[in-house]
């Protein structure tokens, strides 16, 4: 058995370590390259792993619902209110079109109203687990795309509740008693009357927040004084797992619950510690997840009938598509973010597994019907980063906001050529005051609504994701001055930094850095122009409230040029010491022991400013006052 | 341009006269416009002074501390406190400009420092005199106004004079101020000036609060007779100041 076990995870994880870099080199999305790991070890290529493989699918899906919590912890409770319209309205319509159009296809395709429904249920769902990865892996989640995308998504996903409720309503034949293993609605609940149903999965809701108020929040408290780390990331599982039990037991998706739980934790203290250590295993079950869907293709039923699987696939992709592309329209967005929606979406979600195999429980679909549709999900899943590639690299760069505009020549131009990568609230400021100072910078920026504007406003600007050595190279990396970076994502900072530095050595950069630590990698990175975005304003604080206790302006402000001065040697002098520390991996512990030899730095510092002799008489006056006793 | 300029200021000082003539005129004859225009008739009996003070560590000058609190709740008088306004020395020209037209006598209040004033004073006068605004052709925006420096020293009277150590008196450094006013048409008085001030008792420093008061006081009354600067070094020789008494 165990060595059994082994086996397998050293399939699954030479499989993941294989598949997943191919297919980054490639510049494709990790989900995709854990999907054709799975079809490769699955029963229809080399055969390593065979029914198993739905069992495995079950447990991965326990990474979406760790997904969704750490999603959560990212979104506060008010930044989610404010999203409720975008959430019932473009959700609700793109559930409700897609269920009534399936269903009408379905039924004229002689199923039976019963299985129509179910099955036009799961066909609306689309797959949270592959869109969020790759808008995560894209940083795409602030823009028009990745937040409707969201909204739909979350729609969806507690949409998916009272599907669950309905669909034993739609059975004919009697519910098995012995449900429990698989669906993950095999709830206690089910006896009861719907009103005292109703007022239990309140009740769970209502649990869920007060624990996180009250209840988790201390027990994490306690747990950080011990220390352990390892015992933080087990209070983390325990808290996310104790919220999907939670749920399961009334009935609820695991994975909304989790979500819910991650907003009400999202305004603790332990906020980042909760990411950090769930991080690596959402990565892993998600991995997994994919892998398993990939395995769970059954190759068998498309070689009997590839005609007909691949029109279903096909039909069943340009419907939801269609749907997604109407509703985006209705709301107004923009053509090519609606492009980007319509075939990000388009595909169906590993909540029709669950869907799909409780209606095959209950009788309401047959086995084929069933195998079908469960391979017509597993394609159109592993068609959707495919899809998107197409999408992104043919057909946008033709009909949408275009990578680069040709301009007629301009001479002028090409004198004081500055780069400025980013147009958000930080990138917008600087380019401001370069333009009013006559420089036109070269913008490039990744949201194609900023970008339109911009290009309205007689920027020049090229659209795309700027760690692409080939949009940096039409936008001119090669000639230019200067090139300012003002992304505010760290990582696709020093991608981009990794870039420039081998391709364009000799090219001056000027980075905006989110924080200390960020400052270091790129002062590692042999970036020496850095700009932390948490110097200067945060000084600027300190120095008004020094103002208003009774400070003169003039002395705290020169004090206040001192401390950034000061600030910026010593992030020199510590750099290298900080990517020397063992303990660099925990980055917040980091952050912390940095802290400590900051503020001892600072008490030192202290001595040598309150030693400032500028403007000071007091020696002189010591002088005199000794002289005069001498007289 | 030199033979221009007396001209000019003889002109605006016909008009002020003018002016304030015309005001005591209306006000005997209850004319209707005097009615609505009470305060401007003030404005032309109380003159009004624009402290200008540069001090970079005011917080350790017992000295300027102890002048300040004297003066800066005097009706009629603004302490414009430009270190504690400008720290980044980015000074507001159109401000500054206003707080100008808005006055009528301009005190450059500062420590001496290396025989001169703080260098956020000389960035004021550099930037706020603009050419063709408080001299040069047009510029009359302070044609008829008075200047002077109140200054704080450490070092004693004594010293500043040919056979001390300074070599030069403090009128020879203050030349600078004397000719800037006079290229804008202002009329440069006697400066009033703290010296010794690391050497000044509780009492003397108060006697020179209240001398300092005294001297904004008769200034706003236009009530100081000036003698011809070459008669008068300093406005602390007046006897009018020296009787002011200690609050």
């Amino acid at each position: 058995m165990s060595g059994n076990f082994l086996f397998q995870a050293v399939i699954y994880l030479s499989a993941a370590v294989v598949c997943v870099p191919i297919a980054k080199r490639f510049g494709l999305s990790s989900v995709l390259g854990y999907l054709l790991a799975g079809i490769i070890i699955g029963p229809y290529v080399l055969g390593f792993i065979g029914e198993e493989g739905e069992d495995i699918l079950h447990f991965a899906e326990f990474g979406v619902v760790m997904m969704l919590f750490l999603i959560g912890l990212e979104i506060e409770p008010k930044a989610f209110w404010s999203m409720r319209k975008t959430i019932v309205g473009m959700g609700g319509f793109q559930v409700a079109f897609t269920v009534v159009l399936c269903f009408g296809i379905l039924v004229v395709l002689g199923y039976t109203w019963q299985s129509g429904i179910s099955i036009a249920m799961a066909l609306a769902l689309s797959s949270t687990a592959i869109v969020l990865q790759t808008l995560k892996e894209k940083n795409l989640m602030d823009t028009e795309y990745g937040a409707s995308s969201f909204s739909i998504l979350l729609f969806q996903d507690i949409i998916v509740i009272p599907m669950l409720a309905i669909i034993p309503l739609l059975s004919t034949a009697k519910a098995p008693t012995d449900d429990a293993h698989g669906a993950g609605h095999g709830s206690f609940l089910d006896n009861l009357p719907l009103g005292v149903q109703t007022v239990f999965v309140l009740l769970s809701v209502v649990a869920v927040i007060l624990a996180g108020r009250y209840l988790f929040v201390p027990l994490l408290r306690v747990v950080a004084k011990t220390r352990l780390r390892e015992l933080f990331s087990a209070s983390a599982l325990l808290i996310v797992m104790a919220i999907a039990f939670l749920m399961e037991l009334v009935g609820l998706s695991p994975a909304l619950g989790a979500f819910l739980g991650g907003v009400v934790l999202a305004t603790s203290e332990f906020k980042h510690e909760l990411e950090s250590d769930l991080e690596p295993f959402k990565g892993l079950l998600l991995g997994l997840f994919f892998i398993a869907v990939g395995a769970s293709i059954n190759f068998g039923l498309i070689i009997a009938d590839p005609a007909s699987i691949s029109l279903m696939v096909l039909g069943v992709i340009v419907l939801k598509a269609l749907v997604l592309y109407i509703v985006a329209s209705i709301f107004r967005i923009k053509l090519d973010q609606k492009l980007l929606i319509a075939v990000g979406l388009a595909q169906v979600g590993e909540f029709a597994f669950v869907l799909l195999s409780f209606s095959g429980q209950l009788g309401i679909l047959s086995g084929e019907q069933l195998d079908l549709f469960l391979v017509i999900t597993a394609i159109s899943m592993t068609l959707t980063p495919l899809l998107s590639i197409i999408n992104e690299r043919l057909v946008l760069p033709r009909i949408g906001t275009r990578e680069v505009v040709s301009k007629p020549m301009d001479t002028i131009d090409k004198k004081n050529k500055v780069i400025l990568v980013g147009f958000g609230h930080f990138g917008s400021t600087t380019g401001r005051f370069l333009r009013a100072n006559g420089v036109e910078p070269t913008i490039l920026d990744h949201d194609s609504s900023r970008v339109d504007l911009l290009r309205k406003m007689g920027f020049e600007v090229y659209y795309g994701d700027a760690t692409r050595e080939d949009l940096l190279a039409s936008a001119g990396a090669g000639d230019a001055d200067l090139l300012i970076s003002a992304i505010d994502d760290p990582e696709a900072t020093l991608r981009m930094v990794d870039v420039l530095k081998h391709k364009y050595p000799n090219l001056k950069l000027l980075i905006r850095a989110k924080s200390r630590v960020d400052a270091y990698q790129l002062l590692n990175a042999g970036v020496t122009h850095i700009y932390r975005e948490s110097l200067d304003t945060s000084v600027k604080i300190a120095e008004d409230a020094l103002h208003f206790l009774g400070h003169r302006r003039y002395t705290i402000h020169r004090q206040a040029q001192n401390f950034k001065k000061y600030d910026e040697e010593s992030l020199r002098r510590l750099a290298d010491k900080a990517l020397n520390s063992e303990e660099y991996i925990f980055k917040v512990r980091e952050e912390i022991a940095q802290q400590e030899a900051l503020l001892q730095e600072d008490i030192e510092r202290a001595r040598i400013t309150n030693n400032d002799t500028a403007w000071d008489s007091e020696a002189m006056r010591a002088r005199i006052s000794g002289e005069k006793q001498q007289e | 341009m030199n033979s221009a300029t007396p001209l000019g200021n003889s002109y605006i000082v016909a008009i002020a006269i003018c002016k304030s003539w015309y005001c005591k005129l209306n006000t005997n004859l209850h004319h209707p416009i005097v009615c609505i225009l009470p305060i401007c008739s003030n404005l032309y009996r109380v003159k009004k002074l624009l402290v200008l003070f540069a001090h970079p560590r005011f917080e350790q000058s017992r000295t300027n501390q102890a002048l300040i609190q004297g003066i800066k709740a005097m009706e009629g008088v603004t302490v414009h406190d430009l270190y504690e306004r400008y720290p980044d020395f980015n000074i507001d020209i159109v401000i500054e400009k206003q707080l100008l037209k808005q006055h009528d006598t301009v005190i450059w209040h500062h420590p001496l420092y290396w025989y001169s004033c703080p260098p956020l004073l000389k960035q004021w006068i550099d930037i706020t005199l603009e050419f063709g605004w408080a001299y040069g052709p047009n510029g009359t925006a302070l044609e008829g106004k008075k200047a002077l420096n109140v200054i704080t020293a450490g070092g004693s009277r004594e010293v500043y004079c040919s056979e001390g150590r300074n070599h030069y008196t403090i009128r020879e450094f203050l030349r600078p101020f004397e000719q800037t006013a006079r290229l804008c048409g202002m009329d440069y008085l006697p400066p009033y000036a703290v010296m010794g001030t690391h050497r000044l008792n509780e009492e003397q420093l108060a006697s020179h609060v209240a001398q300092y008061r005294a001297l904004l006081q008769s200034l706003q009354e236009e009530s100081l007779s000036i003698p011809a600067p070459q008669d008068c070094q300093f406005m602390n020789d007046l006897p009018h100041l020296q009787n002011a008494k200690i609050q």
